[in-house]
């Protein structure tokens, strides 16, 4: 198991991390019984993602896919960052190693998950626009298909 | 000021120099095939059966009782397989084995059980110990086996090898242990603790990777590994792997020579180093503190992750490891850390660090120095952090 420059250079030095105090959304998922949790803060201004922050308990490739997800959704619309796959994610790290694919998974799910509560916060019903957030729960039952 | 520190000697350890220099000369001037009979292929024979002698020697065993294998994981099959099968001949399908044993150890008792074995796998409780008396409340009519580790590789802790062997003894019962990480830091002797198969591998103690042997006592029979020429007693065929054996054979006596100067070394460097890291809030010792390997360290870092903690430390030039290596390829958390009770997400959390006589104190200085700062980032990026904090307010 081996990760690309890309990944260690996100690993190494996280894009966007910590808390956001102006967030009005804010999403988490996984658990700690999986061994990783992901936290996305969120600005949205005019439909907009104005900023985002991540912070992440998790190994080197949850990390790094966390970083990256925030830079591909930073400035960019609540429609577009919606659009965003985890296949997406991976390829702009250059490919995780095959264990590590559902890191990707939990970072998409991420943004969802701080999109539907920045819809909640405003008194809209996030499920019609965000659809189900998959919230890896543990192993024997997460269906990631990784374990 | 960055320095390289390889802290994984439970992983692998570095060929030493002398062990080098006295296997160099069978690939190149004494490459004779120790069956031949000229010159060159009885000089490699003599080097092959004084090696033997000499690691008999070590153990307190018999030349002929010795076997050369690849490695620690093959002694460990054969072991298992081979007596598991030899005595299911006579209705004897039960083995009894602890939940913490290495893979090459749990992997092979799977397989029996799914050959129609049946295996007891004993607790090892919070200190990761085996109960002898666990060990004689599982022995059955049908039991052919017991198998437990000498020293287990994550967190280091020793067996009661020589109560459990006694036990073996007692109820007729075949006792083989997996002595993989024993072997060059304990002193042993088959005789002494009742031991009837054992396993070591060479480059746990500064042989290379490749060679490895497995003690079986005079007159169990063991079924052949590999059929092919006479070697190994025809039990195991195959062209010896000379400069490998003779390796094995000049790393013991250097690991045997000064051991226990050695360790008292390792063990001051072992507890400064738990002493310090236990400085850090949240953080706990796997593992028995004193029946311990020398050289090891096993702690976990709540509200952490592994993996992080090890690029972050590969980072500042120390190689260390998290739960065993063969465990870094999965998702799941180390088994012999859930054996010892760990709930999931501390498990994930845990750092092993493993010395060997090439290690010094300017390491520990290194590691306490480093190690609390890449914690507490770690902790400042982490949402389970957040949340163990809040619980505690």
């Amino acid at each position: 198991m081996a990760y690309s420059e890309r990944v260690m250079d996100h690993f190494a030095n996280p894009r966007n991390v910590g808390e956001l105090a102006e967030a009005n959304g804010i999403g988490e998922v996984g658990n700690s019984k999986c061994g990783d949790i992901m936290r996305m803060y969120i600005k949205v201004e005019d439909n907009v993602i104005t900023d985002v922050t991540f912070k992440t308990f998790g190994c080197g490739a949850a990390i790094a896919t966390s970083s990256m997800a925030t830079e591909l959704i930073k400035g960019k619309t609540i429609d577009e960052a919606l659009k965003l796959t985890n296949a997406a994610v991976m390829e702009a790290l250059d490919g995780l190693p095959p264990v590590k694919v559902h890191c990707s998974v939990l970072a998409e799910q991420a943004i969802k998950a701080a999109v539907a509560d920045y819809y909640t916060r405003q008194g809209i019903d996030p499920t019609p626009i965000v659809g189900k957030i998959e919230d890896c729960d543990h192993h024997d039952h997460c269906g990631c298909g990784e374990h | 000021m960055k320095r390289f520190v390889y802290a994984d000697n439970a992983a692998t350890t570095p060929v030493s120099q002398t062990v080098l220099n006295a296997m160099l000369p069978y690939y190149t001037e004494k490459y004779g095939n120790p069956s031949s009979l000229y010159a060159i292929g009885r000089e490699a024979k003599k080097a092959l059966e004084e090696a033997r002698a000499n690691v008999a020697n070590h153990l307190g065993a018999l030349p002929n009782e010795i076997f050369f294998t690849s490695g620690g994981s093959e002694a460990d099959n054969w072991a298992i397989k081979g007596i598991a099968h030899e005595l299911a001949k006579k209705g004897k399908k039960h083995i009894i084995t602890s939940k913490f044993e290495h893979h090459a150890v749990l992997h092979t008792t799977e397989a029996l059980e799914k050959e129609g074995f049946e295996v007891t796998y004993l607790e090892v409780y919070e200190n990761g110990i085996v109960k002898p008396e666990d060990v004689e409340k599982a022995i059955r009519e049908d039991t052919a086996l017991v198998t437990i580790m000498y020293a287990n590789n994550e967190i280091g802790t020793i067996q009661p090898i020589s109560e459990i062997g006694a036990i073996c003894k007692k109820h007729g019962v075949l006792f083989h242990t997996d002595a993989v990480q024993a072997v060059g830091n304990i002193r042993i002797n088959v005789k002494d603790e009742n031991i009837d198969l054992l396993s070591l591998s060479g480059h746990k103690l500064h042989a290379p990777k490749g060679v490895g042997a497995l003690y079986v006592r005079r007159g169990i029979r063991l079924p052949n590994l590999i059929s092919g020429g006479a070697q190994e007693r025809g039990k195991r065929a195959g062209t010896e792997n000379v400069a490998g054996i003779v390796a094995l054979s000049v790393a013991m006596d250097e690991a045997y020579a000064n051991l226990e100067e050695r360790n008292e070394r390792l063990i001051r460097m072992r507890d400064r180093l738990i002493e310090g890291a236990s400085k850090i809030e949240r953080s706990r010792l796997n593992g028995d503190p004193v029946k311990r390997l020398p050289g090891n360290f096993n702690m976990c870092f709540e509200g952490i992750e592994g993996e992080s903690l090890l690029l972050k430390l590969d980072f500042a030039g120390i190689s260390a490891s998290s739960g065993s290596a063969c465990t870094s390829g999965s998702l799941d958390p180390s088994h012999v850390l859930l054996a010892i009770g760990l709930p999931h997400e501390i498990a994930h959390g845990s750092l092993r660090i493993s010395f060997s006589d090439q290690n010094s104190e300017e390491d520990v200085d290194y590691i306490l120095e480093v190690l609390p700062g890449i914690v507490s980032y770690l902790r400042d990026i982490s949402p389970l952090w957040d949340e163990i904090m809040n619980q505690n307010k």
